[in-house]
């Protein structure tokens, strides 16, 4: 049961990003070319969502599934590697039209050159744990 | 039933994939794909050269299953809930498209031009994905995080540093769909 809430969760993300196609090349080529709202909807609802989660979560004091207090980890520390990052992940973003989630999305949906990219994706996480201590953070 | 097989209306999916974060914050955990990246490569044993993968991947095996999930997810909606009318993206970005020499739609998920069987035999096609994938695995790692952990987490929980992350996202996007792809294709 522990693990079959996780699968059942991204069971249903899978559904979700491909039904609302944000797993398409075509959607994200047409949200940086600003002609559709779609794409840009999507991401606002999902975050004004979390945003009113999260602040309940924190005002009430909910307990997570074990009864635990639940902490939302602050991200990492540091500045121009959200921006330099932030920056690579874009242009790979807008080349190939998926980010990670939608990789392994449309992989189980059986687009096998997408293999390519997740061999790349694999590499360059590789690459940067290797090169880490020699890039500004 | 329509609703199954058409395109999800934004707000219904924003919402659903809204929740879903929450969920994984009520099991708690955190809502972010890219780090599976890293406990892919953790579980080769890299972790004994590159200190950066020598940490205990097990502790990572839920996400692992939200990916399996999510794996199975996009099988059964592309193949049991697809409909010709989907993808219906904006004519003038088909005609944009078909300048560039890229093929509409026509209720596909993804351009033939990039994603057909047929680009294994094209040294072209295979660069620009390998490369395009190195730069969201090298991209997301630098930032920590891709398009769930800082555009939805991080945004979610107020993150100036996930604000940062998204602008650059943006910055990154914009280059790419406006000068360079028209120089690749």
């Amino acid at each position: 049961m522990r693990a079959l809430k996780y699968l059942i969760v991204g069971f249903v993300f899978g559904i979700v990003l491909t039904k609302s196609e944000a797993v398409s090349w075509y959607r994200i080529y047409e949200m940086f070319q600003f002609q559709s709202f779609h794409m840009y909807g999507i991401i606002m609802v999902a975050v004004v969502t979390g945003v009113i989660g999260i602040q309940i979560i924190k005002r009430k004091n909910i307990k997570d599934i074990k009864g635990l207090p639940i902490e939302i980890q602050d991200k990492e520390p540091g500045s121009i590697r959200f921006w330099i990052g932030g920056i690579f992940f874009g242009l790979g973003w807008a080349l190939v039209g998926s980010c990670p989630g939608p990789i392994f999305i449309l992989l189980g949906a059986g687009f096998l050159p997408v293999i390519l990219v997740l061999f790349g994706a694999l590499f360059g996480t590789f690459l940067y744990g290797l090169i880490r201590d020699k890039l500004p953070h | 039933m329509d609703v199954i097989f058409q395109t999800w209306p934004w707000y219904l999916s924003g919402f659903l994939i809204g929740m879903i974060m929450l969920c994984l914050i009520y099991f708690g955990k955190a809502f972010g794909m890219s780090s599976n990246l890293s406990t892919l490569c953790s579980m080769t044993g890299i972790g004994k050269r590159v200190s950066f993968f020598d940490f205990d991947w097990k502790l990572y095996r839920w996400n692992l299953l939200v990916v399996l999930g999510a794996m199975i997810g996009g099988f059964v909606a592309v193949h049991f809930m697809g409909d010709a009318s989907n993808v219906d993206i904006n004519p003038k970005t088909i005609a944009q498209l078909a300048q560039l020499g890229i093929d509409a739609p026509n209720g596909k998920l993804l351009p033939d031009t990039l994603f057909a069987n047929e680009v294994f035999q094209s040294p072209k096609m295979v660069l620009i994905l390998i490369v395009g994938g190195i730069l969201i695995g090298f991209g997301t790692r630098y930032a920590s995080g891709c398009t769930s952990g800082h555009a939805i987490s991080g945004l979610s929980n107020l993150q100036i540093k996930s604000l940062k992350a998204v602008i650059g996202f943006f910055i990154g996007g914009l280059i790419m769909s406006h000068f360079i792809l028209p120089l690749l294709f």
